[in-house]
């Protein structure tokens, strides 16, 4: 039909290289922006998530992924390569939820604006063959053509619909905000993702275990692991210090934890602290940061006495849980400075049992409750190895130097309070006493009132997109060839709902009896009643 | 009455319950071998052709039994509603013994969530006939999982750890239970779905239509509509599940989202919902890749379930098993 301008035979020149690409851009944008690109993208978004699920993660546990690498050596540095242990920050992750952030935008922001469109523009008129629709019908009234529609107009306007008449026919709209609904939630996910994206730039966690009676403030070098986003500043960090006076857990008579409370004091360094209880499902909300209670252990108190008489008193470190139930715990102490220079120094390491249990001279827990505390102590003399330049654990000793002959193994024993055992030199090793600590996190997030805020009215636009129909309703009337009455042909669309045959059935039924009840009545109606 | 007592009431009714979804299962057999096969059943596809008329057919209407296979259906529905009953007598004198919500392990968990699937089922069955004869292929599920939980999952009832107590279990954990167990027959009418439309395909193709269950099922429309309404209505409820727990993860673990496993299962299965709610309406997925897309996000609920609880270890691992 279209016949070209151009004289056949002569070639047009080719399109410059520019619109070329353009127009190259053009299509993959078009293909990127569809909603088949979506459903890929969105599968390859669960897809790239179960890594991170079935293999050990840097972000939640260190330890297990050292541990991953332990047990496959080979294996695991292949794994690393690819980010597996990183999955959540990945690159490949992050080009997969950013591809459908562009794809979504692209797709919501051109619906967001014939939307806008939409909500100015009056509904569309009717379709010529209405009766073509899948809902439509007639219905017959002895009304006259125009008050026959002044009962139809009247009654949508009283279901909200927007309605526009012209001549012998009608047309209107509701459901406008089903497609806001839509938009909003679309809209809300890229707000959510802003959220989130700004609160790992600007936001940092520290953990701590602080034993009763000490405390902490608020700066890196403090914290015994933490994690910063890429924005902060260490000078940035709330002035803020936190004393922990004491730790309380409460037991049910089957020993399952029934609550923690931590009483702690906080404020700005150098202040007298407020004091306040926090506990589990219960932190300390300030103003940006938070302070959470996130665990809690013994930690046994000693005293070494040396015999010259030189003694360090009541210095307590402490002991890890190694089982919820028992709170079995170990730990080391280590104490390099006694006196006796660098190959003088003492440490242990042991096992701390809350309620202790000796058989066969081995030291098990069999209570988390403090009732009869133990600890199973291993002394060494020698170089503790702090000062080598490698980083050591604080729960355990450097096995490198106890291999290398330099910590020498001096003595074991099983204390109870007050009880204590003499090394070789003359030395005593005592068990004071213990005492709870509690671990506590700091956490500051300024994304996370953002991302609760997208969530909620994600949900929002969720419902409305869900549970709201579009409805568009059309009428027209003519004349009844059958009598001096009228003929009205009435049809709906619907989008959002498989059900609109009964919808569309309860409107005519309830048209015809408002119609009816216009009507001028053909006989009357009043006959008597009581009879 | 003791918590004791109150418990090993609960754990009859449990047996109690079991035994009457297997007689329900009994009966819906008979049923479908009893009840004549409906000639067509186009009172199940989708109305609306409803021409130059305002007369709307029923949507619904049950496929012509015979007066035998019509009782049958009568008994099994009678005894769904009653394990329906016992079902949730095992849930409420759990929660009597323990004095608290009766959803803090596994084993309660997983049970409220196969009483969730049962009653959505119950729902769907009475406001539209047709779809009891789905009865048969979600009550032999339950029934199986109701063993396995039984057998493997089993928790004395106890006391809730520290962590659990807050009015965030009720608001998280409920919703949770509820999604899953709408999504499980959502699941159930997509695998149906599946069989189904081959079937209709092989007879359209002129093959002699059979007289074995798939026959008797209802039409694949209908079957892929009622996959659609309960997973559309099973979406917001999940979306809110897992916004809560995200609410609660902030005050009980110092963090909304950290992509502990159970976390990450739970985003896996969001997504793949939303992308079966996209499907329904993309050209191209429509149908039968539409209703595997369910299927798989059946199976991620499960594996989320099961898998993450009882084999990798994470913050949700207290639940306990
Ligand atoms: C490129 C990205 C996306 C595009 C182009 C897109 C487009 C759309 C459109 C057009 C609809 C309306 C469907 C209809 O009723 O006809 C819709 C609905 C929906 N979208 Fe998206 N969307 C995108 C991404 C997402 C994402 C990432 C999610 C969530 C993970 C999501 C969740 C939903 C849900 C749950 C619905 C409701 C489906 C229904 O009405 O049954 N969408 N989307």
């Amino acid at each position: 039909m279209t016949v070209l301008d151009r004289p056949a035979g002569v070639s047009a020149p080719g399109p410059a290289a520019p619109r070329r690409v353009a127009g190259l851009l053009l299509r993959w944008w078009r293909r990127l922006t569809a909603m088949r690109t979506a459903i890929v993208l969105l599968f390859l978004l669960a897809l790239a998530a179960v890594p991170g699920s079935l293999l050990p993660q840097r972000s939640l546990s260190q330890n297990k992924v050292s541990q991953y690498f332990a047990e496959h050596p080979s294996l695991a540095p292949v794994l690393d390569r690819f980010y597996l242990f990183d999955v959540f920050s990945s690159p490949w992750f992050a080009a997969v939820y950013l591809l459908l952030f562009i794809s979504l935008i692209g797709c919501v922001l051109p619906r967001a604006l014939e939307h806008v469109r939409a909500l100015r523009a009056a509904p569309p008129p009717a379709p010529r063959h209405l009766l073509r629709l899948p809902d439509s019908g007639n219905l017959t009234t002895p009304l006259q053509a125009g008050k026959a529609l002044d009962v139809v107009e009247e009654e949508l306007r009283v279901r909200r619909f927007r309605v526009v008449r012209t001549d012998g026919e009608l047309s209107a709209e509701k459901g406008y905000l089903k497609e806001t609904g839509n938009l909003l939630f679309h809209l809300s996910l890229v707000a959510l993702l802003l959220g989130l994206a700004g609160g790992k730039l600007w936001g940092y966690e520290g953990s701590i275990l602080v034993t009763e009676g000490q405390g902490f403030c608020n700066s890196f070098q403090q914290y015994d692991t933490y994690r910063n986003g890429p924005l902060v500043d260490s000078a940035d960090l709330t002035p803020l210090c936190v004393d922990l006076d004491q730790f309380t857990a409460e037991y049910e008579e089957n020993l399952t934890a029934a609550s923690f409370t931590a009483d702690i004091r906080y404020g700005a360094p150098g202040e007298d602290g407020r004091p306040v209880t926090i506990g589990i499902n219960e932190p300390l909300r300030l103003d940006g940061d938070r302070i959470y209670l996130t665990g809690h252990g013994y930690s046994p108190t000693f005293s070494v006495t040396k015999p010259d008489g030189t003694a360090i008193t009541d210095v307590s470190v402490p002991f890890l849980p190694q089982d919820n139930s028992t709170f079995g715990s170990q730990g080391a102490l280590k104490l390099p400075d006694l006196g006796g220079g660098r190959d003088d120094q003492l440490a242990l390491e042991g096992f701390f049992a809350p309620t202790g249990l000796v058989q066969n001279n081995i030291l098990t827990s069999v209570d988390p409750r403090p009732l009869a505390p133990q600890v199973a102590v291993v002394i060494y003399q020698g170089y503790l190895g702090l000062d080598s330049g490698i980083p050591q654990s604080v729960y355990s000793l450097d096995a490198s130097q106890i291999d290398r002959g330099r910590l020498n193994r001096v003595a074991a024993a099983n204390l109870e309070i007050g009880e204590s055992t003499t090394l070789p030199d003359g030395t005593t090793v005592a068990l004071t006493g213990y005492r709870e600590f509690a671990a506590l996190q700091l956490s500051h997030d300024p994304g996370q009132v953002w991302v609760l805020v997208s969530a909620i009215s994600l949900l929002t636009g969720l419902l409305g997109m869900l549970l709201l129909r579009r409805e568009r309703v059309f009428a027209r009337v003519a004349a009844d060839p059958g009598g001096g009455g009228t003929v009205l042909t009435l049809a709906s669309l619907t989008r959002g709902s498989g059900e609109s045959a009964p919808r569309f059935a309860a409107l005519t039924d309830h048209l015809d009896d408002a119609l009816a009840a216009r009507a001028p009545a053909p006989q009357p109606e009043d006959r008597p009643r009581d009879r | 009455m003791t918590a004791d007592s109150l418990a090993s009431l609960s754990d009859s009714l449990f047996s109690i319950t079991v035994a009457l979804y297997s007689l329900a299962v009994v009966a819906f057999c008979a049923q479908l071998a009893f009840g004549r096969r409906p000639v067509r059943s186009p009172e199940l596809v989708g109305a609306g052709a409803a021409g130059a008329t305002t007369e709307v057919p029923p949507v619904e209407t049950p496929p012509a039994d015979d007066a035998r296979g019509r009782r049958w259906g009568l008994v099994a529905m009678g005894l769904t509603v009653l394990g329906v009953l016992a079902h949730t007598g095992v849930l409420v004198f759990r929660g009597l013994a323990t004095d608290r919500l009766p959803w803090g392990n596994m084993y309660e968990f997983a049970t409220a969530t196969v009483l969730v699937a049962v009653v959505a089922y119950a729902v769907l069955a009475v406001r539209a006939p047709g779809l009891r004869h789905l009865g048969l292929f979600v009550l032999a599920p339950v029934v199986l999982a109701l063993v396995l939980i039984g057998l493997f999952l089993y928790a004395d009832a106890g006391p809730l750890v520290a962590a659990l107590r807050s009015y965030w279990l009720a608001i998280h954990v409920t919703t949770a239970i509820i999604g899953f167990g709408i999504f499980f027959v959502s699941g159930i009418a997509s695998i149906l779905f599946l069989v189904r439309s081959r079937y209709e395909a092989r007879v359209a193709d002129g093959e002699a239509p059979g007289s074995g269950i798939v026959a008797k099922l209802p039409a694949a429309a209908a079957l892929d509509r009622v996959a659609h309404r309960t997973a559309v209505f099973g979406f917001p409820i999940w979306t809110f599940a897992v916004i809560a727990g995200a609410i609660w993860a902030e005050a009980a673990w110092g963090r909304f989202w950290g992509w502990d496993p159970k976390e990450t299962w739970a985003f896996i299965a969001w997504v793949v919902y939303a992308a079966y709610l996209h499907a329904r309406t993309t050209a191209g997925w429509r149908g039968r890749p539409a209703a595997w897309v369910n299927v798989v996000g059946l199976a991620v609920m499960i594996f989320n379930l099961l898998f993450v609880n009882m084999v990798s270890t994470g913050l949700h691992s207290y639940a306990g098993v």
